[in-house]
């Protein structure tokens, strides 16, 4: 286990306020992970701990059998983890091509000619279906296109570890079930591991292979995501109403209703 | 040849003939004074327009003034290789101011604020070391030329203003080579997204600080230059001219004025303040002391409120509307496909 990524310790305190506390996993390749947890669980501390945003207080994160604890995020982008922002963050001075380009070549730093990051960018937008022409501009994109655009530029600098961070928030019904079967479609098609952050449960359960559950910084349950919804504890976090829906998400996955997957 | 190109080599004889003309010695003063500071205004763009507001160029400036004339005075170095020397010390100033403002993320209002003490901080220390820098009261490079010996290659002192014009063209036209290499390449891109979200491009791989340091060593390194050009064109040099806050301004609202985000913009903001300047010079005179500096001032409030993309961004932004083809970053957006 933990041929991808072993998380080990992992703690972050601000001041006197303990906001993720001892969370270990592993993660082989290939993976889909869930890590869920209600508002202020410490999911996306955890997060940004992995991405190097933030320096961990203590613990330790090893990609691929290599430590990268505390390295900045520009250092962990080029061991090959992306990642992509909850609120999207698009340059938007730039056409949508050139927000994926620039990524793809400075995400291999700059080890690739301008030839190759822009085909790499082309692909990227192809796999996330986004408009691959030159002149397409960011403000055209609505909440469902950014979140889109926030995967292609993650996927332009061909990582191996991809950090979702909340791709739902914002989405109908409809683009959940898309984004959810998107990330799927990545993982086949590009064998990406992925940790993919949400504080809802729902479709995110369809999809995942695994699932951490985190409520006040620490991990309260983990397993298959149809054992982890109905765990008692992960019930009382998610106060029932949730939880419901989510044995009904698990429910539909397990009989094999798969109708939106592919759409 | 396409119609641009073509009215790039027109432009460009006509710049060449200029001297021919016959014009005046002030009138070719005047357009020597143009192209110097257009370089000048041209290398603080390469920076400032990423968001890097720098409000101590007149600090770089007075490091290319200042070395120069010091090296030729006290130890006999000709210009040649005081300019140089001076670039090196320019942007090593440069990667000192800002290291620390990019690596502890000191940008907008905060990052112009210290740049703005930089500029003051140059300007007293020429004023402290009055023994070897001729304080206030400004210094002149020791002269080998005469009525009889009007021209010294080694010390760079021409009294031939046409010399002058020329050696100035090349200068201007190597700031505006600079300026396109850097927004060909992909610095442009990684100050473009660093300038818009630093932590998403820090995240995508950018070298944030790294990028930053690049495009303000080439910009001081650009000031300097231009700072020595003046000293060794005036032959003479002071804090008040060469450094300080005033100075500083003025380069800031030239760039603006003119036009940050095009490659002539700079110049043409150029043409703008000398113009601005002569005018209130020959009216007003001196009796009113700081009065162009106050004009500058309300200018730039007016141009960042109504006109931030200069005179001649704006102009570029008009015939890019009437011509209906949008192309650049002034193009209106249009509805996308894929949602």
């Amino acid at each position: 286990m933990g041929e991808m990524l072993q998380v080990r310790g992992l703690t972050k305190k601000f001041g006197g306020f303990t906001a993720v506390s001892e969370v270990a996993f592993d993660l082989d390749e290939g993976e889909i992970l869930g890590l869920i947890g209600p508002n202020g669980s410490g999911k996306s501390t955890t997060f940004n701990l992995i991405a190097g945003a933030l320096t961990p207080t203590a613990g330790t994160v090893t990609l691929e059998g290599r430590d990268i604890t505390g390295l900045a995020p520009t250092n962990v982008c080029h061991k090959g983890v992306a990642r992509t922002y909850q609120i999207p963050r698009p340059f938007r001075k730039l056409t949508i091509l050139e927000n994926v380009a620039l990524s793809a070549y400075f995400g291999a730093d700059g080890s690739i000619s301008r030839e190759e990051a822009w085909k790499r960018a082309e692909d990227a937008l192809d796999l996330t279906q986004l408009p691959v022409d030159a002149q397409s501009r960011v403000d055209g994109l609505g909440a469902a296109g950014l979140k889109k655009l926030e995967l292609a530029r993650a996927l332009a600098t061909q990582p191996r570890l991809l950090l979702a961070d909340e791709s739902l928030g914002g989405l109908d019904e409809k683009e959940m079930g898309q984004a959810a079967d998107m990330l799927s479609h990545i993982r086949e098609r590009r064998g990406i591991t992925i940790i993919w952050v949400e504080h809802i449960m729902g479709v995110l359960m369809r999809v995942v292979d695994r699932c951490i559950v985190l409520d006040h910084g620490e991990i309260i349950a983990a397993g298959l995501p149809t054992d982890v919804a109905h765990d008692p504890k992960v019930v009382e976090v998610y106060l029932g109403t949730d939880a419901e829906s989510v044995q009904s998400q698990v429910a539909g996955r397990v009989a094999g209703a798969s109708e939106t997957v592919g759409a | 040849m396409t119609i641009p190109t073509l009215i790039k080599a027109a432009g460009f004889l006509a710049i060449l003939a200029f001297p021919a003309l016959g014009f005046s010695d002030y009138i070719l003063h005047i357009a020597i004074l143009i192209l110097l500071w257009g370089f000048i205004y041209t290398g603080w763009s390469v920076m400032g327009r990423f968001g890097l507001v720098s409000l101590g160029h007149g600090a770089f400036m007075g490091i290319g003034a200042y070395v120069v004339t010091m090296l030729w005075n006290h130890a006999g170095i000709t210009p040649w290789i005081g300019i140089p020397i001076a670039v090196v010390v320019s942007m090593a100033v440069g990667f000192m101011i800002g290291f620390p403002c990019f690596r502890f993320r000191i940008t907008g209002h905060y990052f112009a604020l210290v740049t703005l003490a930089l500029s003051e901080v140059a300007r007293l220390l020429i004023v402290a070391l009055r023994d070897h820098t001729g304080g206030s009261l400004g210094v002149t490079p020791n002269s080998v030329i005469s009525a009889d010996n009007p021209t010294s290659f080694i010390a760079m002192q021409f009294s031939d203003k046409v010399i002058w014009f020329y050696i100035v063209v090349a200068v201007w036209i190597a700031g505006l080579i600079v300026w396109r290499a850097v927004d060909r390449s992909m610095i442009r891109y990684a100050m473009e997204a660093v300038s818009q979200e630093e932590d998403a491009a820090a995240s995508l791989g950018v070298h944030v600080t790294r990028t930053k340091l690049i495009v303000t060593m080439i910009s001081a390194g650009m000031t300097a230059v231009g700072g020595a050009v003046y000293g060794q064109y005036q032959l003479y040099i002071n804090p008040e001219t060469t450094s300080g806050i005033a100075i500083s301004l003025q380069i800031v609202f030239a760039a603006i004025a003119g036009g940050m985000f095009v490659q002539l913009g700079p110049t043409v903001g150029a043409v703008i303040t000398l113009l601005l300047t002569e005018t209130l010079r020959q009216t007003v005179g001196h009796d009113v002391h700081g009065l162009d500096v106050m004009i500058y001032g309300a200018m730039l409030v007016l141009f960042i409120i109504y006109m931030p993309r200069g005179v001649l961004g704006r102009v570029i932004e008009v015939f890019d509307r009437r011509a209906g083809g949008p192309s650049g970053p002034t193009a209106q957006p249009k509805p996308q496909p894929g949602e």
